[in-house]
């Protein structure tokens, strides 16, 4: 199957499917963390069971989620090393105490309190199991800041000199954790997976309205995602612009990617909505643009200039279609979200947010429309920086590890296999724990997920444990 | 005076290992003997006593993994393509056997094969690090700056030796875990596993003790030379006197002793591992000194580690500490 592909390109093929199998789960879990966090704080203070419910509800499916990103994380740490090894051995100085400072602050924190947040609000009593849950919430972001500031330093990376052995030495650290990239990284990310997890809550709400379930849970559960979908998506929108100016600046030539400039336009340059990337001949076919409204998005007028690829040499620009397009998805499904919020701000000011089932529906199939944006943004920023790995000074290509291609291969299969027997199992698993009923903690109505709760403790499974 | 970051991070790593040695080796050693005890009501009190534990004991191991990258890359870099395929299986492995924790109590029909996936994904972990210590132990040649040997050279006997006594420490941690966290028949199974598994592991310490010396020269000299031979007279002794423990505890029902003295058997294996090859981290192609980064980055991350492990080490004690006492059936939050 892969033996016309060298180790370089199978390196490649299995970072990004590891990485991309992996950064779904905590695109979900920072959100789902925090959404835990709020209603366990709203049960604490409001004494409403409904919250609880909710939050027990969410509970199980965020540990089923955690894990998984738990099992694939592990497997980043050691993908650097394994594949990247040359790679490792020069940003390894910078980007491993980075990487280490996320280990110490942020994994042990999760790990630590994730036990006591599952099992143990009848061992510690309310207070300290909200502790516990903050702490978990804590974790996933402080996890998030390190991560994307590794990222980040790799996109666009200061503070550092390189000595005789080629490695990268850190020369300010508050330079290198704070280069130019990283605090649009990390609230675009941040945002993103809030509005993940608003999705999914919303889709999962919208699901049991419409299936009449619970509908005072489900209702809960709907509004507070769609309130999260109003107000976040239109800030991940300035985000994103904000971003992408950011990256105009330090990374032209990705921006050019993303926008398809083939050519630069001295008088203004067109945005091109749609079209088909000819890399080969250099332009974008069937295009269907605006004039100069690309100017006005990037330089704030209708006539500034703007350069395009062929500013760039050919072994230094990344591959157009893909970013092209996958750009164009994640903004897409921004703007859906931005819809969606705004109709349901309509809804809820007519007082039909409750009884709309064609909001309902449309919110169901929005569900996973997070993922997909993440995705997208993810193989935009990953395949515009190419043909870098630290960009401007390290070619992926000067990279990889010196492992023969048929061992590379055949750890890309069996990553491929496993994964989706793991990860599609488990995606059964969760869809199933979503379309439980959000009210009823009786185990023998359900089978499996429930058998005994964290807050009460229910009946023994099938009346013959012992006590 | 001047500090010798490139030693104190050595110790630090080292630390970490053993940590993830130790604390993962009971919860993977609990999951191989998944398949001695076919009861699902056994199998159930068995993971729980390690769930709310587990995830915190294999962060060691990612502390491990990023913490040699960022303060010997130049180890990270040669060690991991060297180990390329016992890591990649672990990996897998430690897949199958992490999400079993959750699927587990998510399904009737499929129970079994994650039942099969926690107790197979724990084996070929525990294996694959196995390997991997022998691998390294058996030396990791190094050419400008990579790793100049073949995608096999990890597969020796020696190396499946160490995968096999591996398996069976682990076995023995996961036994006298179940001692001292479960009770009934379940816990008098373990006690008499325990027992067995204690001379097993220690008859496989001194296998490896008696192959190890003749895998490099540095070897033989660190165990017959002066001063070091006296720890290859000190240290056995110290392991019959760990065993005399063992033996002792499962006697006289003092259930927590035979885990902290199997514990003390790893500490001892550990240490005679390392007194082998110090100073050497890549063995004997590179030295601690070979392979640190550069005072920026060792300093840089001491600060925090000096801060935030003995935080760490808190927290996760008061964790054992809320699930203290014995597991029973019925509880745990599924």
């Amino acid at each position: 199957m892969f033996e016309h592909f060298d180790a370089l390109v199978l390196a490649r093929f299995q970072f990004a499917f590891t990485v991309s199998a992996h950064i779904i789960f905590p695109a979900f879990s920072i959100g789902t963390a925090s959404y835990l966090f709020v209603l366990e704080a709203l049960w604490l203070k409001t004494k409403d069971k409904t919250y609880l419910e909710l939050f027990d509800f969410w509970k199980t499916i965020f540990a089923v989620a955690f894990g998984m990103g738990v099992v694939s994380g592990i497997v980043m740490s050691y993908q650097f090393g394994t594949n990247w090894a040359v790679f490792s051995d020069k940003a390894g100085p910078v980007i491993g105490p980075l990487m280490g400072y996320e280990v110490l602050t942020a994994f042990f924190l999760e790990a630590g309190f994730l036990g006591v947040m599952l099992f143990g609000l009848k061992r510690v009593g309310p207070g300290l199991h909200f502790l516990a849950t903050g702490m978990v919430a804590l974790g996933t972001l402080i996890s998030a800041t390190w991560i994307l500031a590794v990222n980040s330093w790799m996109q666009t990376p200061t503070g550092f000199a390189i000595n005789e052995n080629g490695q990268f030495i850190p020369v300010d650290w508050w330079a290198v954790i704070f280069n130019p990239s990283f605090p649009y990284r990390l609230v675009h990310m941040v945002l993103a997976a809030y509005l993940t997890t608003a999705f999914v809550v919303g889709a999962v709400g919208a699901w049991h309205l419409l299936k009449r379930t619970a509908p005072l849970r489900a209702y809960t559960m709907f509004s507070m995602a769609m309130w999260m979908a109003a107000i976040v998506a239109p800030l991940q929108i300035l985000a994103g612009d904000a971003h992408g100016l950011n990256t105009l600046e330090h990374q032209p030539a990705k921006v050019m990617a993303m926008e398809g400039h083939f050519d630069s336009h001295p008088n203004g340059a067109p945005l091109i909505l749609f079209g088909i990337p000819n890399q080969a001949e250099k332009r974008v076919d069937y295009a269907v643009e605006i004039p100069k409204l690309s100017s006005l998005i990037l330089k704030h007028g209708l006539d500034e200039p703007l350069a395009g690829l062929d500013t760039i040499p050919e072994d230094k620009q990344p591959p157009v279609a893909i970013v092209f397009w996958s750009f164009r998805l994640m903004v897409g499904i921004g703007f859906a979200m931005l819809g969606i919020g705004m109709w349901s701000l309509l809804c809820r000011y007519r007082g039909t947010l409750d009884s709309n089932v064609w909001l309902h529906r449309v919110a169901v199939a929005m569900g996973p429309a997070g993922f997909a944006a993440v995705l997208a943004g993810w193989v935009t920023t990953e395949v515009g920086r190419q043909p870098f790995t630290i960009y401007g000074h390290v070619l992926t290509a000067e990279s990889h590890s010196p492992i023969a291609a048929p061992a590379v291969a055949t750890s890309l299969i069996a990553f491929i296999v496993v994964y989706f027997f793991v990860f599609g199992a488990g995606t059964f698993y969760l869809l199933r724990l979503m379309a439980r009923l959000p009210r009823d903690p009786s185990p023998e109505l359900m089978e499996g997920p429930i058998r005994a709760r964290g807050i009460t403790p229910g009946p023994a499974h099938g009346g013959t444990h012992g006590h | 005076m001047v500090i010798d970051l490139a030693f104190i991070w050595a110790a630090i790593i080292a630390f970490a290992v053993l940590a993830y040695v130790v604390m993962d080796g009971f919860d993977l050693g609990v999951g191989i003997l998944f398949a001695l005890f076919p009861d699902k009501k056994d199998r159930d009190v068995m993971m729980n006593s390690v769930a709310p534990v587990w995830d915190g004991n294999e962060t060691w191991l990612v502390l491990g993994g990023g913490g040699l990258l960022a303060v010997f890359p130049l180890a990270y870099a040669t060690i991991l393509p060297a180990l390329y395929m016992p890591l990649i299986a672990m990996l897998l492995g430690l897949i199958f056997r992490g999400v079993a924790f959750e699927y587990r109590w998510r399904t009737k029909r499929w129970e079994r094969v994650w039942d099969v996936a926690f107790a197979g994904g724990s084996l070929v972990a525990g294996f694959c690090q196995g390997i991997a210590l022998g691998a390294l132990v058996q030396g990791i040649p190094v050419v400008d700056r990579a790793y100049a040997g073949g995608w096999w050279d990890w597969l020796t006997p020696f190396s499946v030796a160490t995968g096999i006594a591996l398996l069976i420490g682990y076995t023995l941690l996961g036994s006298t875990w179940l001692v001292m966290k479960t009770e009934g028949e379940l816990a008098a199974r373990a006690r008499r596993l325990a027992m067995q598994l204690a001379f097993a592991t220690v008859a496989a310490m001194g296998v490896f003790s008696l192959w190890t010396p003749w895998q490099r020269p540095l070897y033989l000299d660190r165990w017959f030379g002066f001063p070091t031979a006296i720890f290859s007279v000190i240290v056995p002794l110290l392991v019959l006197g760990c065993l005399y423990l063992i033996v002792r505890g499962l006697r006289t029902g003092r259930d927590a002793q035979p885990f902290l003295a199997a514990l003390g058997l790893f500490i001892l294996g550990y240490a005679g591992i390392g007194i082998s090859f110090y100073p050497y981290i890549v063995p004997t192609s590179l030295t601690i000194w070979d392979a640190a980064a550069p005072p920026a980055s060792l300093s840089f991350l001491l600060v925090g580690a000096l801060v935030l492990v003995p935080i760490i080490l808190a927290y996760t004690a008061y964790a054992y500490w809320v699930f203290r006492g014995k597991v029973r059936h019925g509880e745990g939050y599924h």
